[in-house]
């Protein structure tokens, strides 16, 4: 019955240990007192036999603990004990507690907040079935040079038709703005809008939260229209109610049957699309054939036991075959490549969040360092008493065990503090970065509180190892000694100290220049220029409902319209209308020749971005004319044949002659006549101007003259008063239509340098943290320093030092970690530098004035640093130093 | 005179580890006795050859009791005072059996390495 023994022993242990430890001291006492009597037996006097028998029983104390080591729970009881001490200890000095919980929760909030983003959008698998056997197709380009172009519907179809590698496949057009009609009073309103095929939901394993996914008799042309919403646009503008489903709802003044809601959390291709159309039914059926418009992307489901790289070759192959059977069309793509559908989401996002998640990872480093540092001067402050304690008999471990728990304890605390630190972050980076994809996604879980946990215990592990290391060196003997009569400080601990400064100086030039690097490049973005005016310029997006503008002359005299209207509002000096102003993207492209020059040799393209314009557009955004006359608002219809290109275009099309007069043959081969030569614009502010080809707004391009624009006007004073006016003018042409995505210029350039803004922000923020925390650890150091050399100090003085001798003796002190942490930085940011040379624009990596500020920043801080100590030093007055021993 | 110290303070004692607890075991198989009186016991019967210091007499009657091997019991000792007197339990016992028959095979074993291993040349 041995194990009912043990048991019983356990819970004596456990629930009597009060009186145990009575009773521990008890025995003892008695053998103490055992040995007094057997010593008076022997004939000692009862003073002597007393003080014999304490000799030989040793310390009581270390005796009952060393006894105690054997009893079960002590080691629980030893941790206990830990904490009460460490807690009476900071408890003491609640200004260091603070600063050091204070320093650990921001490293540890800004680590774990970069971490559940970086898990929720990078790592986490998305939440379709199956996730990683999904594929996103592309096709190269004509030219080769971008192996991740979009697809052609043409293309797609032959993939689907002749591939075996996947089991499902499914196209999907980029997102664009369609029209929801009011009823009952509501307003209209654009949104964001997408169409896939019907096998897209199967592809992914989703299902609609109510209702059905479309059918594949519902994706085809003849079929009746039919829509699924996002559940975002269900519960705001149909209040949620599922009786919406199998009604009608007003799409582009079209009626579509709502079948489906999709859940919550689907966001695909992206973040904000709110309404969901089959492909086939809304793409008239040419275009979904063509093979050299490339508009789409399409996703494929990998069959089990085909590889990527299989179902790559294969796709490939099928491209290159259609290439070769159209050889006289030069547009065709070559070859095909494929991603992982994660990958193709998050790509634009993944480097700067890990260089983010790296610089987080260095402010935490330097938030422990100083607290180690921190807590190497208390252990300095201290050691008298450990080392009385040692000679007590305090055991080794015990110590430092107390020690780690201290460090344990502020870690632990910090910790907390940070994880709801965090949680404050990501609420508001979720809400200012809705554009991040898979934003939906970001959420603190088990896996992050459990990051946290493993932050708090590298953080007391680090921090706690480190100082202990200085304690521990002490020859209990000299530190008596040192500490009786303190000149000058333990070199050794100070050493440390010195290297744990050099580390942080090291990675707060790192995180320095990195932010350098990003500032510049974003400051170079803003200003970079777009090519037109920005002031007091305000755009919105329209888009003509074909349904309800099915004939050209409706779509013209609604332009006209409204531009006529809106010129004469008061305010406004100029308006026009565009296909895309400056800053709104690519939009697309399309081949031409030039009548005029030899036929180019077959297989070659040449192309320009396609931009449509009233001719009042280049005077309202200030684009420059630099030869020819504008086309005029009479190029209506078939008969419009006047083009303006840009200056890129001339340049690179027509090297050395003059443009004006020559022909392009573009859009269905149709013959234009340029006209014009006008500035360059860019399409995205990151983006060097593109050659640019303008056709007249009121020409058939495409299908017909074009019923979507956007409306730019330019105001003499601050443009955001004219978007109410002009809503109202869009109205009363047209009460079911709506305007959307209305921004002022700069905000345009807002919008897409938001990025770039974030992360040198971000980072910023992070270095001048770093920077805080690493001037506080000079200071504390060389202010430690100069206060154990107080008397030293003194005693130069005394014979004779001149004061400024004394300064820059104590200053150099100081400074000498700060020269090496810098030199140890500069290394490191030469090396780390490159990795984040696609984050920016226009900025060397190593660019020589951010090394430069950088340089000069961290000295004059250090510098500064380090005055005020050395300052302190110099103004001894000698004989208050030596009386102070 | 050798200490008997097989833990804490100092080196490893001349005596093999956990003799101690064989001493204890067998000096407390007879009747209970109290801390003091196990150590004197110990000394007097070894001939003042083992000495058992209270650094390390206490440990091992603390660990043997919470392994469940020995109880004390707190009890009148000789002089008045109440004292922990330490029995052996049943399973002390058969340990206590169990060790010793060890501890001969093994002094057994060493003795015979000794005396026989290689006859030392007279000389």
């Amino acid at each position: 019955m041995r194990w009912l023994e043990k048991i019983r022993m356990r819970l004596e242990m456990l629930l009597h240990r009060r009186r145990e430890v009575r009773r521990l001291d008890a025995e003892l006492a008695f053998h103490l007192e055992q040995q007094i009597a057997e010593n008076m037996a022997a004939g000692m006097s009862s003073e002597e036999a007393r003080y014999a028998a304490r000799r030989a029983f040793g310390n009581p104390t270390l005796l009952g603990e060393q006894a105690r080591e054997a009893w079960s729970w002590n080691s629980i009881e030893v941790a206990l004990q830990n904490i009460r001490i460490s807690m009476r200890t900071l408890a003491r000095t609640p200004g260091f507690a603070f600063i050091s919980i204070l320093v650990i929760a921001i490293g540890i909030g800004a680590n774990v907040a970069l971490f559940t983003v970086v898990r929720s959008v990078l790592l986490k698998p998305l939440p379709f079935k199956e996730p990683t056997r999904l594929l996103r197709l592309y096709e190269h380009s004509s030219d080769d040079k971008n192996p991740y172009n979009q697809v052609a519907a043409g293309i797609f179809a032959a993939w689907k038709k002749q591939s075996h590698s996947f089991s499902d496949m499914a196209i999907v057009s980029t997102s664009g703005e369609y029209n929801l009609s009011g009823a009952g009073g509501q307003l209209p309103e654009r949104v964001r809008a997408v169409e896939f095929s019907w096998d897209l939901l199967p592809t992914l394993g989703v299902e609609p939260a109510f209702g059905r996914n479309f059918t594949a008799a519902d994706d085809r042309p003849s079929a009746n229209a039919t829509t699924i919403l996002s559940w975002g646009l269900w519960k705001r503008r149909f209040g949620g109610d599922p009786s919406i489903l199998n009604q009608t709802i007003r799409v582009n003044a079209r009626p579509y049957t709502v079948i489906g809601i999709m859940p919550s959390w689907f966001a695909y291709p992206e973040q904000g699309v709110q309404l969901w159309v089959p492909i086939y039914h809304d793409e008239s059926p040419k275009d979904m054939e063509v093979l050299d418009s490339h508009d789409f992307v399409p996703v494929g489901r990998l069959k089990p036991g085909v590889t990527e790289t299989q179902a790559r070759a294969e796709m490939s192959l099928i491209v290159r075959r259609l290439h070769d059977e159209h050889l006289d069309n030069p547009f065709i793509a070559k070859g095909a490549d494929t991603r992982p559908l994660l990958e193709d989401i998050v790509g634009n996002i993944k480097t700067p969040l890990y260089v983010l998640l790296a610089a987080t990872g260095c402010v935490l480093l330097i938030a422990c360092l100083n607290v180690a540092n921190l807590l190497v001067a208390r252990a300095a402050a201290r050691r008298r008493e450990l080392a009385i304690r040692a000679a007590l008999g305090g055991s080794r471990w015990r110590l430092i065990g107390e020690h780690v728990t201290e460090s344990f304890l502020l870690s632990a605390a910090g910790g907390l503090a940070g994880l709801l630190l965090a949680r404050t972050v990501i609420q508001w980076l979720v809400s200012t970065r809705q554009d991040i994809s898979r934003v939906e996604a970001i959420q603190i879980d088990g896996v992050v509180v459990a990051f946290t946990m493993g932050l708090i215990f590298f953080c007391a592990a680090f921090a706690g190892l480190i100082s202990s290391v200085s304690t521990t060196g002490d020859k209990m003997l000299s530190s008596l000694q040192e500490a009786s009569r303190s000149n000058s400080a333990g070199p050794a601990r100070v050493t440390l100290r010195k290297w744990l400064l050099s580390l942080e100086v090291g990675l707060t030039v790192v995180l320095l220049v990195g932010a350098g690097l990003l500032l510049k490049s974003y400051q170079r973005l803003r200003a970079s220029e777009l090519g037109c005016v920005l002031n007091n310029v305000l755009t919105m997006r329209l888009g003509l409902p074909e349904a309800k503008y099915s004939h050209e002359p409706e779509r013209v005299a609604f332009y006209e319209a409204l531009l006529e209207r809106v010129r004469s509002l008061p305010g406004i000096q100029a308006a026009g209308l565009v296909r895309l102003v400056p800053g709104q993207g690519y939009g697309g492209d399309s081949g031409f020749w030039v009548a005029e020059h030899p036929p180019l040799p077959q297989g070659q393209s040449q192309y320009a971005i396609v931009r449509w314009a009233d001719p009042g557009y280049f005077g309202a955004l200030g684009i420059p004319l630099l030869s020819g006359q504008i086309f005029d608002a009479r190029q209506r219809f078939d008969k419009a044949n006047e083009v303006v290109i840009s200056e890129s275009f001339a340049q690179q099309y027509f090297p050395g002659e003059d443009p004006i007069g020559k022909h392009l043959l573009s859009l269905g081969r149709r013959s234009y006549k340029v006209v014009a030569v006008v500035g360059d614009t860019r399409f995205h502010i990151a983006a060097p101007a593109r050659p640019i080809m303008y056709f007249p707004l009121y020409a058939n391009i495409y299908e017909g003259v074009p019923i979507d624009a956007t409306l730019a006007v330019r105001s003499s004073r601050d443009a955001t008063l004219l978007a109410l006016p002009i809503q109202e003018v869009v109205q009363q042409l047209d009460r079911e239509l709506a305007v959307s995505d209305i921004l002022t210029m700069d905000q345009i350039i807002g919008k897409s340098t938001l990025d770039s803004s974030f992360d040198a922000t971000l980072l910023l923020a992070f270095s001048v943290l770093s920077l805080v925390l690493a001037a506080v650890g000079l200071f504390g150091v060389l202010s430690y320093i100069v206060a154990q050399r107080t008397a030293e100090i003194g005693i130069r003085i005394a014979l004779g030092a001149q004061r400024e001798r004394v300064l820059s003796l104590v200053l150099l002190d100081g400074l000498r970690p700060a020269f090496l942490g810098l030199a140890l930085g500069l290394v490191v940011s030469v090396a780390t530098a490159g990795l984040i040379r696609s984050m920016l624009y226009g900025t060397e990596p190593l660019d020589p004035a951010v090394f430069l500020s950088v340089m000069a920043i961290l000295l004059s801080v250090a510098a500064g640093a380090c005055l005020i100590p050395a300052w302190r030093a110099s103004r001894l007055d000698p004989m208050a130093a030596l009386r102070a021993e | 005179m050798h200490s008997v110290d097989n833990h804490g303070m100092g080196k490893p004692s001349d005596l093999v580890q956990g003799t101690l607890d064989l001493l204890i075991l067998k000096t407390i198989s007879l009747e209970a006795k109290h801390g003091w009186a196990i150590a004197k016991r110990i000394q007097q019967i070894s001939g003042e050859v083992l000495q058992v210091q209270q650094g390390s007499l206490y440990p091992a009657l603390h660990r043997l009791e919470q392994q469940g091997w020995i109880r004390g019991k707190w009890e009148e000792s000789e002089t008045g005072r109440e004292a922990k007197f330490y029995t052996l339990t049943a399973a002390g016992r058969k340990q206590l059996e169990q060790e010793t028959a060890n501890w001969n095979r093994l002094s057994g074993a060493i003795n015979l390495v000794i005396e026989k291993a290689y006859p030392e040349k007279e000389g």
